[in-house]
Formats: structure tokens, C-alpha cells, sequence
């Protein structure tokens, strides 16, 4: 018999092209996802080179990052963005590469849209110059992010050099008390394990509470393996995912779905296989979290207080508090509940999903904006957007004085006009919460879509169980 | 790529944790569609306040690390996003050595495609060399021999580093990866071949 193989085993084997003497490996890459920030070196770099596009079918191109969230109708108008954006369209057109445009309805967050054209498949690798390609593991794909060079390099050859990554097992066992969701799942995990505590691994998570989350939750997740170190986050294929891309369009035919499904579930983890490092944490301990700091990992449970780095003993550590609490503008020991916000942010490739916006719905409803409060709804793609005004969402939020934005990755990197002021405080979805990530001197606070349109309604961090 | 070759300067100390690629190069700079020109953009809201004028006390600001090759900083060096405008902006300040008990690993990759050579050293002997940069000496990064050197009232130290020998050999000989794979082009083809059997859905519904 076989030795027992994890996921990332089975599907990292039934990619390899060939084994190099050094150690490295070719790796075949199924799906490429191109945007238009990390790609115009490459196509520069094609063109120098005289080379082609191996596989134009396999890549598909969208503008996410860059766009206005408000008058498309007007165009771009800031003239690098739009320069960016139609080099893009240009290197499509030239390449035979899908471009879906900003008038597009398909368009969006290239992580938001994989998905939901079942572009995003369980066993396939995929890849994007783009680290929150890490999404994509929700279905069992072998999803990482890349830079530039790479990205010629796949063009080019529909392949990578990789040097295989260690094994992490993330257990999330038990249920998740309510009104606790996947996003602080994710803030509880690189709390527990810290942003590089996942380098050199792919992390496959594990346990019912994963097992239980909804595919967009599985998303949530796995999105942000990357705040945690870990180049690619995995969850396996389920019958939740089977039933999920069902009839999308570039699922698998229907002739073909079933021995498609057959494949995909093939892929689990086989019992007795030996991960390198395993993590259990007890979903039922995980009440909403938020970050207090400038890194992902500077997490408390809203019930908390902003930590005081007097507590401290590790010197470095103290000092990057102490850093981080003056950048935030925030004083130990206040409560996490009595910090005031200016602004709110609901979108991203992290949380914006129709099932996301349903979550902030709910608390919107019949509730108004703090007067103080600027809040934004940026849906993940023009499909999310329909999807919800269909349900009628779009009409809460705006009754409750949220505006409703066209999708894009607005301001959880602030790219385009969507962005903070300095000393500017923001309860946003997003995943990254960098000294000037969302805007020069602008204090980010991460969070699920609940708990950032409870922030919103009381124009404090709030926690969302108690609305 | 050019080749790697020996380096003699002196040192860059940032002895921050966690800097990340947004610190490394603010957004405001992605909008480029250029490899080139975003050297004096790095670090840009360390190094410049608001309204743009060089913040003194801010290290690259210091003249004695003008022409600095090298850079001494904290772990989880590079972390987030996976902009390669972060080495991008490194390569074209001048630096070509970045020292680090670690890198994020996309970052860390990013660096051999362009020709930098980060080099992963214990806490302990980076906080010796961070104190050795303070002190403006000289080092000597020897990428044939794995060694960094450098003088210290009169003694020479030597240091030691580990590197994977595939990376090594691509600074060292400027390897273009894309030739390299093309070379066996015949192994891809073969690959297809199979997956289309083995697989075949993934052939059959392409984007069109």
C-alpha cells in the first residue's frame, strides 16, 4: 500500500511536470488569474523576449484594482490607473486572453469572480500575481499568489519552479458559538499562530467548524492564510463544494460532472497521513474579533482592552506595541467597545460576498448610520451586486445611509479614490491592517461584516451579538 | 539578469519586525506599467512626511548610507502583498543584499528573480550586524563562498550563511527561468497529454 498522502500531496503529485536535480520541481499550472497592477511587466517582458501565451484558455484577465467605485460611467479618471487598465486590455486583446471589463457584469475582484464563474475548481493549481489567491483553497485547489517574474513565467510556459512546502494541520474543532463567523475563525488563527507562523507551509484546515462553514465562509478563511505566512491554504472538497459549482460556466459539463466529483472528493486526506505541524483550536473559545495594531496578528476579542505593552517582556515586541499603538492612536487598557470610528468598510476578497452582505444586512436593517460615520458597501463583483439587489439589500443599506458602491477593491488598498484621511479610523472587512494600507495615517480595525456594520450603526467597535 | 557578484559596502541598519510590502512600496506607486524608476519611492512614507520632504532622522535620509548596498533589518521581512515593485524598489535604490532572521515567502522568492540575495542568518548574529552597520563598517557579501566579512577594530569577523544551491546557482550565472523551462517544453506537452486523459473536464470547458 501507498504511503498515506495529505491533500497538498495528491494534488502537488498530479502536477509535476518533472523533478530537477537542484531539488525544484516543475509545476504545472491549470488556472491563471491576470489583473492590472502585476501584470504589464510581464507582457513587457513577452514582448522583449518574442514569446507567447501558451495557454490563453487557461488565463483570465479582469481590472479590480484600480477602478472608481462611483461614476463608471465617466471612465477612469486618474491617468496612471487608466493607463494600467487599458495596457491590460491591450495585452488581452494582443494575447487572446478573456479580459472582463469594468462594464462588464461578470467583473470584479479577481478572487470574488474565480469562483463564481467555476473558473475555481477542486485539484486544479492555480495561480495570480496576487497573495489572496490563497481564496481559492476553499475548494481544494492548490492556490497561491506570485509576483511579476512568475507571471511571465506561466504566461510563457503554463508552469512554475516550486520547491515543495512543508504540511500544517489547522483544526478548528467543536461549534461556533453564534454570531461568530469566519472571519474571526481567521483573526483567532493568526492571532493563535502569528504572521509568519505559517511560512514554508501550506495549511490545510480541518475540523467541524470548517466543515460547517458555508463555501463563501471556507473563502473568508482560507483568504487570509497568507496574513498567517502560509502561501496556500487548503480545505477539502465536500459535497459543499460539489453542489456549489454545479452548473457554472466553466464548471464541468454535465456529462463530465460526476466523474469530475468523483476526482475531487478522491482528494482528501488520507487517514494516517503525517502532517509536519498541527494547531487545534476550540471553535467554542472564539467569541468576534478585532485588531487593535498595525499587524494582522494584533488581535483581541471585542470584549478585550487595547493591550499595554508594559506586559510585554520581549523587548523587540514592546517596541513594535508601542509603535503600533501610536500609529493607531490608542491608549492601554481603554475597551475595544469604547473606541469611536470615522469610517466603514464592507467589501474585499475577503468579505465581499453575497453571503457577507446578508450578514451586514441584518444588522442594517431598520438601524441607522452614526452621524459621524462614513460607511461603504463595495460588493466583490457586478454579480454580488445583482444577487443583492435582487434580495432587496442594496435598499437596507441605503435606507440605513450605507452608500452602495460598484465592485472593485475600493479601499482595502486604497488604489483608487477610496481611501482614509490621516488619523482616520475605519472598521473594515478587509485583510490587512499595515501602517497606510487603507490611506496615509489611516487606522484600520479588521473585522467580520457583522461586526464592522454594528461599528457603523453605534459609530464605535461594537460587538455585533449585542444589537 | 545580471549576474551576482561581490559586494563591498557598508550597511543599511533597519532593525524593524514585520515590514511589510506596503511600507516597502506604498500603492500610490503600483500604478507604474515600468520595472525601473521606483527606487526613490522606497520606504517612501518612512522616508518623506506628508508634504514630501525627506525626513531627517530617518535612516536612508542619512548621507554615510547614500550608496548602501546592503540592508539590515528585522524578521518577517516582506510580508503581504505580492508586489514584486517591493524588490522592483529595492534593486533600483542600489541595494542588492538584504539581511533578515526571515523573509515572507513571496518576497523572499521575488528577490532571486531579480537579482537581490537575501540571506536568512540567526537573531542573534543579525542583531551583531545590525550594530556593526550602526558603526558604518564596511562588509564584504561573498555569494561563491556563502561568507559575509567584515572589520571590527582590526579583527576580522566571518559569517557564514546557508542558501538553497538551485537559488545560488540562478543569482550566480543570472539565470533566465522562462529559457530554462522552455528547454523542456517536451515535458510540458507530455503533462498535457496525460492530464487530458486523466482529467479531461479541464480541457473541455476553456474560457472562451
Amino acid at each position: 500500500m501507498s504511503t498515506p498522502k495529505t491533500l497538498y500531496d495528491k494534488i502537488w503529485n498530479d502536477h509535476l511536470v518533472s523533478e530537477n536535480e537542484d531539488g525544484t520541481s516543475i509545476i504545472y499550472i491549470d488556472r491563471h488569474l491576470v489583473h492590472e497592477v502585476t501584470s504589464p511587466q510581464a507582457f513587457e517582458g513577452l514582448k522583449i523576449a518574442n514569446r507567447l501565451v501558451r495557454k490563453p484558455n487557461f488565463t483570465l484577465a479582469t481590472a479590480d484594482h484600480n477602478i472608481p467605485t462611483t461614476n463608471r460611467d465617466e471612465g477612469i479618471s486618474d491617468p496612471e490607473s487608466k493607463l494600467q487598465v487599458d495596457t491590460l486590455e491591450e495585452n488581452c486583446k494582443e494575447y487572446g486572453i478573456t479580459f472582463l471589463s469594468m462594464s462588464d457584469k461578470r467583473q470584479g475582484i479577481v478572487h470574488i469572480i474565480g469562483p463564481e464563474q467555476g473558473f475555481t475548481q477542486p485539484g486544479m493549481t492555480i495561480v495570480c500575481g496576487d497573495s489572496h489567491t490563497s481564496t481559492h483553497g476553499a475548494f481544494g485547489a492548490l492556490a497561491w499568489g506570485i509576483g511579476t517574474s512568475e507571471v511571465e513565467h506561466v504566461l510563457a510556459t503554463q508552469t512554475l519552479l516550486q520547491t515543495k512546502a512543508k504540511n500544517m494541520q489547522i483544526n478548528i474543532q467543536g461549534e461556533l458559538p453564534l454570531g461568530v463567523t469566519a472571519k474571526d475563525i481567521v483573526l483567532k488563527i493568526i492571532q493563535t499562530i502569528g504572521t509568519a507562523g505559517g511560512t514554508g507551509y501550506v495549511i490545510e484546515y480541518t475540523g467541524d467548524a470548517i466543515k460547517s462553514l458555508t463555501m463563501e465562509g471556507r473563502m473568508t478563511v482560507c483568504n487570509m492564510s497568507i496574513e498567517a505566512g502560509a502561501r496556500a491554504g487548503l480545505i477539502s472538497p465536500d459535497e459543499k463544494t460539489i453542489e456549489y459549482l454545479e452548473g457554472r460556466p466553466f464548471s464541468p459539463a454535465e456529462n463530465e460532472y460526476q466523474s469530475a466529483s468523483d476526482y475531487w472528493l478522491s482528494l482528501a486526506t488520507d487517514e494516517g497521513a503525517a502532517y509536519d505541524k498541527t494547531v487545534n483550536i476550540d471553535a467554542s473559545d472564539i467569541i468576534p474579533q478585532v485588531t487593535w495594531g498595525t499587524s494582522p496578528e494584533d488581535v483581541v476579542s471585542i470584549d478585550g482592552l487595547v493591550p499595554n505593552p508594559e506586559d510585554e517582556s520581549d523587548e523587540t515586541k514592546k517596541k513594535s506595541m508601542i509603535r503600533a499603538l501610536e500609529y493607531m492612536g490608542l491608549v492601554p487598557n481603554t475597551p475595544l467597545k469604547e473606541v469611536k470610528v470615522d469610517k466603514v468598510f464592507i467589501g474585499s476578497c475577503t468579505n465581499g460576498r453575497i453571503e457577507d452582505l446578508r450578514a451586514a444586512s441584518k444588522i442594517a436593517k431598520d438601524r441607522k448610520v452614526a452621524d459621524h460615520v462614513n460607511a461603504i458597501i463595495v460588493p466583490g463583483s457586478g454579480l454580488v451586486k445583482q444577487q443583492a439587489e435582487e434580495e432587496g439589500l442594496d435598499k437596507i443599506f441605503i435606507e440605513s445611509g450605507f452608500e452602495w458602491r460598484e465592485p472593485g477593491c475600493s479601499m482595502c488598498l486604497a488604489m483608487n479614490a477610496d481611501k482614509l484621511k490621516p488619523q482616520e479610523r475605519c472598521a473594515s472587512t478587509s485583510n490587512r491592517n499595515f501602517e497606510g494600507r487603507q490611506g496615509r495615517g489611516g487606522r484600520t480595525h479588521l473585522m467580520s461584516p457583522a461586526m464592522a456594520a454594528a461599528a457603523a450603526i453605534n459609530g464605535k467597535l461594537s460587538d455585533c451579538r449585542e444589537i | 539578469m545580471e549576474k551576482f557578484k561581490k559586494i563591498e559596502s557598508n550597511a543599511i541598519p533597519l532593525p524593524m519586525v514585520n515590514v511589510d510590502t506596503d511600507m516597502i512600496i506604498p500603492k500610490q506607486f503600483l500604478k507604474t506599467i515600468k520595472r525601473t524608476g521606483l527606487g526613490k519611492n522606497l520606504f517612501y512614507e518612512l522616508r518623506y512626511d506628508e508634504k514630501d520632504v525627506p525626513i531627517d532622522s530617518f535612516v536612508l535620509n542619512q548621507d554615510k548610507y547614500k550608496d548602501s548596498q546592503i540592508l539590515i533589518t528585522g524578521k518577517n521581512f516582506g510580508c503581504g502583498s505580492s508586489r514584486e515593485h517591493a524588490p522592483w524598489s529595492i534593486l533600483d535604490y542600489g541595494i542588492k543584499c538584504i539581511i533578515a532572521s526571515s523573509f515572507a515567502d513571496i518576497f523572499y522568492n521575488n528577490c532571486f528573480k531579480n537579482g537581490i540575495l537575501p540571506i536568512k542568518l540567526d537573531e542573534s548574529e543579525v542583531t551583531k550586524l545590525q550594530k556593526a552597520a550602526e558603526n558604518s563598517l564596511s562588509f564584504t557579501i561573498d555569494l561563491e563562498n556563502q561568507k559575509i566579512s567584515y572589520y571590527d577594530k582590526n579583527i576580522n569577523h566571518e559569517v557564514s550563511f546557508e542558501l538553497d544551491k538551485a537559488k545560488k546557482t540562478s543569482l550566480l550565472e543570472g539565470l533566465d527561468d522562462i529559457g530554462l523551462t522552455l528547454a523542456k517544453v517536451n515535458h510540458i506537452s507530455d503533462f498535457e497529454n496525460k492530464q487530458k486523459s486523466t482529467t479531461p473536464w479541464l480541457y473541455s470547458q476553456q474560457i472562451k
